[in-house]
């Protein structure tokens, strides 16, 4: 610290600047302002054009008409709506039920020092580089009843027809977004895991413990905050899932699974009600982040408490 | 840790998942390199017979070619808007002291949470008015904005690391800040400048709800677009259309292989925080 002082006085010696040279590569706001512009202009402003247009009725030409509250009152009343929002629960819940525990305990096992670990990570991470769309397109073709894998295997799919049932069609939809994500959970569990100080599991081995009671005191505590991380972006993509239903269900069979954004794309790219539309793109965003803010809350994780347990 | 067995419960327990990841890759592969009949008589599980590149010169003659070469307009764009705007961002986020940066910053944080489908139909509503509907500038430029929140995080965490006493040195010389962003920033966040450039690429190229609700005719299409259309279209045709998956992966493979390090630790850092 001395030297900084030291530094400082002989600057401020030597140049008495007129704007002080605590200036110095302080740049002002204008240096911020193309970006934060742009991000206004394409983001900010269409989440607030969003809010306004689901008071509107617009079918993509000419100009919004004001509607009122009859967006919304409609919406409540449609039963496709209903359970679509259901729907989209649904998978987000059975998407971190399936992606979490598997992804702590494989990026634990791979925070370790095992030799084969770099292999299996360079294959491990291809799905994260795909596109949702080729990996819809993949699983699509992989699953289809007459030319893919259950025409092979019939003694694990019956007659084969998935995505015919809705029970298959949701369980295709977890399993293909366990398939693409796990990986990057298991890679954000992994980082974490590592920067767990080794001191705790010395400590806990001079007392005796053994592996799964360190996995249980030890790892899972002080991953926790990583755990909140994790859930709150499987929340978020899980609800906001679009290209794997377009592609691998378009919504069927009928209306089984037709989540809330798949629907929004439907009203208003299909049947051309952008009103409608909107209305539901803003659903979705308020159940995101009210979920979201919950997961926080119910975690503990807003009161910042220390997340090294036990130092 | 130091004196651990080997864990071989989990180690096979990764195996299974390797397979489970593994597998469907192999069938990629391998069935875009056979014939429409050798694949449609032994079925996906089966080892290729005749090695053939038919089905990826077949889809370069029915216009893959050109998705190919629109997705590459749409991929460099966007990684040029971010390379020039998240940087003197993140150098402002980072040496600025004004509330006006922090409530920028924040905003940007905001913005990490905001799903590209809450906002499709007014950037449909937007781009339209613009008179950019159907034309590749009106699929760049909301990809660019949707991946600033993102570089901005992780370019400001990079920049974060250099050291006040480096600044100080600039300041002795009398350095306007142009030159310190110049000469001091810019050099020392090299790492940081290239995982944005990668992951804004990864983004652009793997985009699909843009180009798809942003443009139209066939000379605007992307790569992600023309397997969709691919799918719905020729839905039997399965070597070719999975030959066409592999085209739309080798130059994320090319990247991932050169860039790895990069990209996984810049993936690690998002629980880290």
């Amino acid at each position: 610290m001395t030297t900084t002082v030291s530094k400082a006085a002989v600057v401020a010696e030597r140049r008495p600047a007129k704007r002080g040279t605590g200036g110095v590569g302080r740049p002002g706001f204008a240096w911020a302002l193309p970006a934060t512009a742009f991000f206004v202009l394409f983001a900010v402003i269409p989440l607030v054009l969003v809010a306004v247009l689901s008071f509107t009725s617009w079918n993509g030409l000419g100009s919004p008409r004001f509607a009122g509250l009859d967006n919304w009152t409609k919406l409540f009343d449609d039963p496709v709506m209903l359970n679509s929002l259901w729907l989209s629960v649904l998978v987000t819940v059975l998407g971190v039920l399936v992606q979490t525990p598997l992804s702590i305990l494989l990026g634990v096992w791979a925070a370790g020092r095992q030799r084969n670990r770099a292999i299996l990570s360079a294959i491990y991470f291809v799905p994260l580089l795909l596109s949702a769309t080729a990996v819809s397109v993949l699983w699509r073709t992989l699953l289809d009843p007459n030319f893919g894998v259950p025409s092979q295997a019939k003694w694990l799919f019956g007659d084969g027809n998935l995505l015919g049932m809705q029970s298959g069609a949701i369980g295709v939809l977890v399993f293909v977004g366990a398939w693409q994500f796990t990986p990057f959970h298991t890679l954000i569990y992994q980082g974490a895991a590592r920067a767990i100080p080794q001191v705790l599991y010395q400590a806990a081995q001079i007392d005796g413990a053994g592996t799964v009671r360190q996995f249980f005191h030890i790892t899972l505590p002080q991953l926790r905050n990583t755990m909140i991380t994790s859930m709150i972006l499987m929340v978020v993509g899980g609800l906001t899932t679009f290209d794997t239903v377009l592609i691998l269900t378009q919504g069927g069979p009928g209306t089984d699974t037709t989540i809330s954004a798949y629907y929004m794309y439907q009203k208003a790219f299909k049947s051309f009600d952008f009103g409608a539309g909107s209305a539901i793109a803003l659903l979705l965003v308020v159940v995101a982040t009210v979920i979201s803010l919950v997961v926080v809350r119910v975690s503990g994780y807003d009161k910042m408490r220390s997340s090294v347990e036990g130092l | 840790m130091s004196k651990q067995r080997p864990n071989y419960l989990a180690g096979l327990g990764s195996l299974a998942w390797l397979i489970i990841v593994g597998a469907p890759l192999y069938v990629l592969v391998s069935a875009s390199v056979q014939s429409r009949a050798d694949y449609g008589a032994s079925g996906p599980l089966s080892l290729p017979r005749h090695f053939t590149l038919r089905n990826y010169l077949d889809d370069f003659s029915t216009g893959f070619g050109r998705y190919f070469l629109n997705t590459v307009i749409v991929t460099v764009c966007v990684v040029a808007i971010v390379l020039v705007v998240v940087p003197p961002l993140s150098y402002t986020i980072v040496r600025s002291r004004g509330r006006v940066t922090t409530a920028v910053f924040r905003l940007f944080l905001l913005g990490l949470a905001i799903p590209a489908q809450a906002v499709i139909v007014p950037m449909f509503y937007v781009i339209s008015k613009a008179g950019l509907y159907d034309n590749l500038i009106g699929v760049i430029l909301p990809t660019a904005a949707f991946s600033l929140p993102m570089c901005a995080l992780v370019l400001t965490g990079v920049m974060r690391d250099i050291t006040p006493d480096l600044y100080e040195a600039m300041a002795i010389d009398g350095a306007s800040s142009w030159r310190v962003f110049h000469q001091l920033v810019l050099p020392l966040s090299r790492g940081g400048l290239s995982t944005i450039a990668v992951f804004s690429a990864l983004q652009a190229w793997n985009g699909f709800l843009f180009p798809l609700v942003l443009t139209q005719s066939d000379s605007t299409k992307v790569i992600t677009l023309g397997l969709y259309n691919f799918r719905t279209q020729y839905g039997i045709n399965v070597p070719g259309l999975l030959a066409a998956v592999v085209l739309s992966m080798v130059p994320v493979l090319l990247v991932y292989l050169f860039a790895r390090r990069t990209l996984v630790q810049g993936l690690m850092g998002v629980g880290g925080k």
